[in-house]
């Protein structure tokens, strides 16, 4: 946690000095000095709940044994952080935990990845001592992305922080209190009937089994065992940098060429890349762009529109910003529609015996699939099914394939080959920098010779920055987080009623913090430091690739001059563009 | 607070309420007041006009036993759970009741007619066990009283 204050604090933990800025928690202190305190319902993206109890530390020559996870380390302080007497109190807090907790460690989804089964295990607990009350609380399947299962929640409060705070869309609570302190979507009706957006952080941050993704690996082998079936698969920017956390490699490692290579090993007869879906949605938005803002046609700033939980909170929350949005559809959706016309029209197959499946580092790709008319656009579903990093990896490991001795493969480059600018769609600012690079060729005629536009990067909540181009200034902003969106619209808004210029002239909006490489489907135990590695791997794709602006790319070329004419023409609209409607926040 | 005019009434209240502190205990109270419960359509119009997410006025809704959720029953049927009634007999006679009205404690009929609860000694230990019926005390209870008392709760 950043704090600004120059006094430090002198203390020691276990007999070791430690001199930290005054405000540093005895955890953070600990951290420092490589001594690792249990912690349960603390996460680093989090302030603390302090919910759970097991980070008690005792402070020496006093009777206190405070939370280390929120109590800050003061001057002159002694800690002791392990000691017999302390090891057996947080014994009994686990104990305590885990006689509420039904013991299907086997056949829950978060086996080998629950911080409460690895807890047990670090305290070597071999019987259930206490006698088990589980409260008998229903599933809830209602979204069809995100399951609730409360009867496995240990109320660490980790999910109500963020889905009230960081993404400030109060979807869920705790509700009554106690031993009795349960969590449930707002006012205890079902999850799809609340403001949910499906962005998944509360699945990402949750540290046992009670929410999670909805699982969608049986419906993929079933397309993959289908012999009538002609299966395409394509993998989200944010998937490459990932999914090898689970598999052993460091974070940020790119792994495209392998994970080609496992996708056709699974079976999937076609594989294309949703980078090349990012360069077609750039095609579309700078065009979309420069209408805007040289011909004066439609609103400014022109916001993204390609996460779907964005477009959801927006279409709840925010509908006075529709004829902001860019109706450019998102990457994923291109591809999908593009593989049911055009690829299958110059392949000569059915597109009714074609299945796209799509490998999302997101949750609410599973509701954006579906999310209206326009994603029939091909006469069939465009998407028919979106898998999660998570989900992905666990077919690859189902599959049998040895994922560190694969060697790397090929996509099909028709609606796979894809340049530097789609590749970094994956993380924040990404999209924006991606549409200057292209509209800054629409517009001048010449490329933005830089490239990189570093005000776009990074990890700050709200990014702004400027550039000229033909003269004008060009005022820009990136949000990530639902919770740092509001700010942004607001100076939209005040702009607008005063009559001024618009306070920004493109905004990029993602929903999850650090946009997609922190996506909600993402392999677990995210913190800032493992979002600037997946998008260091991102970034460092982008610099390797051949073509590094979306408007080079031969196939997108390709693409334009055999089968969609030029941006925004009619066949273009029609294929990938989309509508939206303000919706109420609660269903019932 | 009638349904036609729903949003009138909410935003009287919180009028009333909205300067001082904890206005939303405030206002739900009254409304609770009025009402015997808090409908959820008040709370939805509440969350609107106060400008709170309607997950925190659940949270505070179901943190105090005070409030209600649903519309109380036309009878409400509380065991006393003192020391002195529950030594003579209050569960049985509880659980009598839950047998014939088909639901538990803590529950409402379908039709909206019963629901049962307990309450802590209400104070006539000399009259154990003792079964409250909308306030009114009947004393000395057995569970064969069970059937005669429900019948007297007509219409
Ligand atoms: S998916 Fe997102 S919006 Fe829905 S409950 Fe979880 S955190 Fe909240
Ligand atoms: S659902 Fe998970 S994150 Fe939320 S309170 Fe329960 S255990 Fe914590
Ligand atoms: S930021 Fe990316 S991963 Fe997160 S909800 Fe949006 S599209 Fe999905
Ligand atoms: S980790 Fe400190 S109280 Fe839970």
């Amino acid at each position: 946690m950043a704090r600004t204050t120059s006094k430090t604090v002198r203390a020691k933990l276990n007999g070791i000095e430690v001199v930290v800025p005054e405000g540093t928690t005895i955890l953070e202190a600990a951290e420092k000095v490589h001594l690792k305190i249990p912690t349960l319902c603390k996460h680093p993206d989090l302030p603390p709940t302090a919910a759970c109890g097991i980070c008690i530390v005792r402070v020496k020559g006093t009777n206190q044994m405070p939370r280390a996870c929120c109590t800050p380390l003061e001057e002159g302080m002694e800690i002791q952080t392990h000691d017999p007497e302390i090891v057996e109190i947080r014994r009994k807090v686990l104990e305590l935990i885990l006689s509420k907790h039904p013991n299907e460690c086997l056949t829950c989804g978060r086996n080998g990845t629950c911080e409460l089964q690895s807890l047990a295990s670090d305290f070597g607990i071999r019987q259930q001592s206490l006698p088990s009350i589980v409260p008998d609380l229903p599933k809830d399947e209602s979204t069809r992305t995100i399951v609730l299962e409360p009867r496995k929640c240990i109320a660490c409060g980790r999910c109500l922080t963020v889905c009230q705070e960081l993404q400030n869309v109060w979807a869920l609570s705790f509700l009554e209190r106690g031993i009795d302190t349960r969590m449930a979507p707002a006012g205890d009706i079902l999850l799809a009937d609340s403001p949910c957006i499906s962005c998944g952080q509360c699945s990402a941050h949750c540290p046992t089994g009670a929410i999670f993704e909805y699982d969608e690996t049986e419906k993929a082998w079933e397309l993959l065992r289908d012999p009538d079936l002609h299966c395409v698969v394509q993998i989200a920017p944010a998937v490459r940098v990932a999914i090898g956390e689970a598999f052993g490699y460091p974070p940020g490692t790119n792994l495209t060429g392998k994970l080609y290579a496992a996708l056709r090993y699974m079976g999937f007869d076609t594989v294309f890349d949703t980078n090349f879906g990012a360069d077609v949605t750039i095609m579309e938005e700078g065009t979309e762009f420069v209408k805007r803002f040289q011909d004066n046609q439609g609103e400014l700033p022109l916001i993204t529109s390609c996460c779907p939980a964005w477009v959801d909170f927006m279409e709840k929350y925010h509908s006075d910003m529709i004829e902001h949005f860019s109706s450019t559809k998102s990457p994923h959706e291109i591809v999908g529609v593009l593989t049911k016309t055009y690829y299958c029209d110059r392949k000569g197959l059915d597109p009714s015996k074609v299945r796209v499946v799509s490998i999302m580092p997101c949750t609410a790709k599973k509701y954006e699939i579906q999310r209206s008319d326009d994603m029939f656009a091909s006469g069939y579903q465009d998407v028919d099914l979106s898998l999660t990093t998570r989900e992905l990896a666990r077919m690859i490991k189902q599959a049998g394939i040895d994922f560190a001795s694969l060697p790397e493969g090929e996509c099909d480059p028709m609606l796979g080959l894809y340049t530097g600018a789609g590749t970094i769609f994956g993380t924040s600012g990404g999209v924006l920098e991606a549409a200057i690079r292209t509209a800054h060729k629409l517009l001048t005629g010449e490329e933005f010779d830089s490239l990189e536009f570093q005000p776009a990067r990074g990890l700050e909540g709200v990014k702004e920055g400027r550039l000229t181009i033909l003269g004008r200034e060009v005022r820009v902003a990136v949000a990530h987080g639902m919770g740092h969106v509001e700010d942004v619209l607001d100076r939209v808004r005040a702009a607008k009623e005063n009559g001024d210029e618009p306070a920004y002239h493109m905004i990029e909006v993602m929903a999850c913090p650090g946009g997609c490489i922190g996506g909600g489907g993402q392999p677990y135990g995210i913190t800032d430091a493992l979002r600037l590695q997946r998008a260091k791997g991102l970034y460092t794709d982008d610099r390797e690739r051949e073509f590094r602006r979306s408007h080079e790319n031969p196939y997108v070329q390709g693409l334009y001059s055999t089968f969609l004419g030029k941006p925004l023409s009619e066949k273009a609209h029609r294929l990938l563009h989309n509508s939206y409607k303000p919706k109420p926040t609660y269903r019932r | 607070m009638a349904e036609k005019d729903l949003s009138a009434d909410v935003a009287l209240a919180v009028r009333k309420w909205q300067k001082k502190r904890g206005a939303l205990i405030m206002v739900l109270h009254e409304i609770q007041g009025r009402l015997g419960y808090v409908p959820r359509e008040i709370a939805l119009e509440l969350s609107k006009q106060m400008n709170v997410p309607l997950a925190r006025i659940y949270e505070v809704l179901t943190f105090y036993n005070f409030f209600e959720l649903e519309p109380p029953a036309k009878y409400v049927i509380s065991g006393c759970m003192g020391t002195a009634c529950y030594l003579k007999g209050t569960p049985q006679i509880m659980q009598e009741f839950s047998r014939l009205l088909g639901i538990e404690v803590g529950q409402t009929t379908p039709d909206g007619r019963f629901s049962l609860t307990t309450v802590r000694c209400v104070g006539c230990c000399g009259q154990a066990p003792v079964v409250l019926i909308n306030g009114e005390v009947h004393s000395k209870v057995s569970p064969q009283d069970v059937p005669h008392l429900l019948a007297q709760c007509k219409d």
